[in-house]
């Protein structure tokens, strides 16, 4: 009963904050919903599968520029979809390395994967545009757009593209995590788990671990290409840079801060990763300590920069289950 | 041909550096169980404090100050952090070294900002000219220093009782440290070790035909994952060959980026991702790497 009207309340409360949220802050939550489904798909693979990578920003490259190029050529609902498959096809494509490559030297190997796509978008022009980008094609579900036409009104406030685009990732983040929890609590599910704890016990239980991790990696790619829709869908115009290393480290320190393999978790870090420099960046202007750009002092860019490693290293240090750790402590101590 | 030859021979110079930053890898790796991502600033860190500090200490001191204070930088890494947490598994060490490598990186971007520093090296740019075959005096100098360091190296691996406690320690740490062996010693001795080998390539990396200290230079560092991968990760010989296939393939298709413009441009930069990832299919545990035995 009280998750039935708590339930009810979030949904309240997420369907109602676009009337309140000014155009900043509808743009900051539409990149930290791409980055929570990049981020959940990854959590999945490192803290259930015990597979790590550093190639998840290929994925979402796959997911982003495969949408950008198909939603010119087929309706956006497939491109979507096919986009996603996509993705999955790229990650299926590695399971030769990433079925039999383990943990962290999986990790190493799939950074030859982000390098490797940074050289195919800045030079197959014709697809990605090369470092100009492409422009992305908006979002449209049975004639309804989801861009800035149309006078669309909700209680007086006006409804643009990223009010329209707020329910598109509000619903794919719900459905992410719905599977993603799904998924660890299904067969696949505990088989990951026991592989990631023993390969021996696996096998001898009968789990195919070859397929398994390739698997593993699939879905995870694929929930990556899906990420890489919606942040395409919010950037409205797509360019290599936003794909490198970077973006790599990026959704791996979401999931160790939220605490791998759960998935509120990653939805919990990526939020925090993707808005900090943002809102710092934002409020640089009032806050005392920091430096215009330029000026040798600390600006807003740097000073993110200290916190985001800041809090890996703490996180890893005093927190080593993250976020969710930390709330499933607090739960324990509650109860006793 | 002779195109061809000088390009191998460029590519081996350039690969021997490499090498070095490689080898720090698999030091690291060896001694305590971390793949370390910091190697980059550490490298960068080297190469920062010589570019700043050669015009006041003159560039034989500021050479040997760049080496102790990316060595002692890292030696803190690990007394300070990696000494906590010793018993993590492979990755969380390696993302917490990630988060190290952000701080660090971030603080030395922001000092040099978008100045180019010169290293201040007394080859300055030249090029030494041997049977028509053109390699910059750098490079050569590089390859000498990277030959010794490495013979050095293996010798005293083989010979000195602290060589011999390293291996032991990357053998077999408990039985190590029942033989009176300090494991937190030699933890810090090849962290420390790590951290000079990164300073030293960060030197030659940094000096003719590159420009001087740039804040991306700590970036090639990730070059040298494909060598360590290549090699294996336990393997000092292996970083030390696969640091040079490395070299070898990217000035290589750098220099015949004519012939492979249907593979787009900057081929460089990404051949030796996409050879790490050839070899990995081959053999999963890299070319010199310890194969891994399950017993049940």
């Amino acid at each position: 009963m009280y998750r039935a009207l708590a339930a009810a309340a979030v949904i309240v409360v997420l369907a109602a904050l676009p009337l309140y949220l000014e155009s900043f802050w509808l743009q900051t939550a539409l990149f930290a919903m791409a980055a929570m489904i990049a981020a959940i798909g990854l959590s999945l693979l490192v803290g259930i599968a015990g597979q790590l990578s550093l190639g998840h920003a290929f994925f979402v490259a796959i997911g982003a520029y495969g949408y950008a190029y198909l939603a010119t050529r087929i309706p956006p609902p497939l491109a979507l979809l096919a986009a996603v498959a996509l993705a999955g096809l790229a990650g299926a494509l590695f399971s030769p390395i990433s079925g039999r490559v383990r943990g962290i030297y999986l990790g190493l190997a799939s950074l030859g994967l982000v390098f490797l796509g940074q050289h195919i978008l800045q030079n197959a022009t014709g697809i990605t545009g090369g470092y100009e980008g492409v422009a992305v094609e908006p979002f449209d579900l049975f004639g309804f757009t989801f861009d800035g036409s149309g006078d669309l009104s909700v209680f007086g406030v006006p409804y643009g593209q990223l009010e329209k685009l707020w329910y598109l990732g509000v619903v794919l983040v719900a459905v992410a995590i719905w599977y993603g929890r799904n998924l660890v609590r299904s067969r696949p599910g505990r088989a990951l788990a026991t592989l990631r704890d023993s390969e021996v016990a696996a096998e001898v239980m009968g789990v195919d671990v070859v397929r398994y991790k390739a698997a593993a990696f699939t879905v995870s790619s694929m929930y990556a290409g899906l990420g890489g829709v919606l942040m395409a869908l919010a950037f409205g115009r797509i360019v290599p840079e936003s794909f490198g290393f970077l973006l790599s480290v990026d959704l791996l320190v979401m999931i160790v801060i939220g605490g791998a393999g759960s998935v509120g978790g990653a939805a919990a870090g990526a939020l925090f990763v993707t808005a900090l420099p943002l809102v710092l960046n934002h409020y640089s202007g009032s806050l005392p300590l920091l430096a215009e750009p330029g000026t040798g002092g600390i600006g807003a860019a740097e000073f993110s920069r200290f916190i985001y490693g800041a809090a890996i290293v703490a996180v890893l240090l005093f927190a080593r289950g993250g976020l969710a750790g930390l709330a499933a402590r607090a739960r324990k101590e509650r109860v006793a | 041909m002779n195109q061809f030859v000088t390009l191998l021979i460029g590519g081996l110079f350039l690969g021997a550096i490499y090498s070095l930053v490689a080898l720090g890898f698999v030091t690291i790796f060896r001694a305590t169980g971390v793949i370390n991502f910091a190697q980059g600033s550490m490298l960068l860190l080297g190469a920062y404090v010589i570019g700043r500090t050669h015009e006041s200490l003159g560039f034989p001191l500021a050479v040997a100050l760049g080496i102790v204070v990316a060595a002692a930088a890292a030696a803190l890494v690990d007394i300070v952090l990696i000494r906590r947490v010793r018993s993590a598994d492979l990755g969380t060490l390696a993302i917490l070294t990630l988060g190290v490598d952000i701080l660090l990186l971030t603080e030395l971007t922001r000092r040099i900002g978008t100045d180019v520093i010169s290293i201040g090296a007394p080859w300055g740019n030249g090029v030494v000219e041997v049977a028509g075959i053109r390699v910059a005096t750098s490079r050569v100098i590089a390859g000498g220093v990277a030959l010794a360091l490495v013979t050095a190296l293996a010798a005293a691996f083989k010979f000195t009782d602290w060589g011999v406690a390293m291996r032991s320690a990357a053998e077999d740490g408990e039985t190590a440290s029942l033989m009176g062996i300090r494991l937190n010693r030699t933890a810090a001795a090849a962290w420390a070790l790590a951290g000079a080998l990164a300073a030293v390539g960060g030197l030659f990396l940094t000096s003719f035909p590159a420009a001087g200290v740039t804040g991306t230079a700590g970036l090639v560092a990730l070059a040298a994952i494909p060598a360590v991968v290549l090699g294996g990760f336990d393997s000092p010989a292996g970083a030390v060959v696969g640091g040079l296939l490395i070299g070898i393939v990217s000035v290589l298709t750098a220099g015949y980026q004519e012939e492979l413009s249907f593979l787009g441009r900057g081929l460089g930069a990404v051949a030796p991702f996409a050879v790490m990832l050839l070899v990995l299919l081959v053999r999963p545990s890299g070319l010199f790497g310890t194969r891994e035995i399950t017993r049940v």
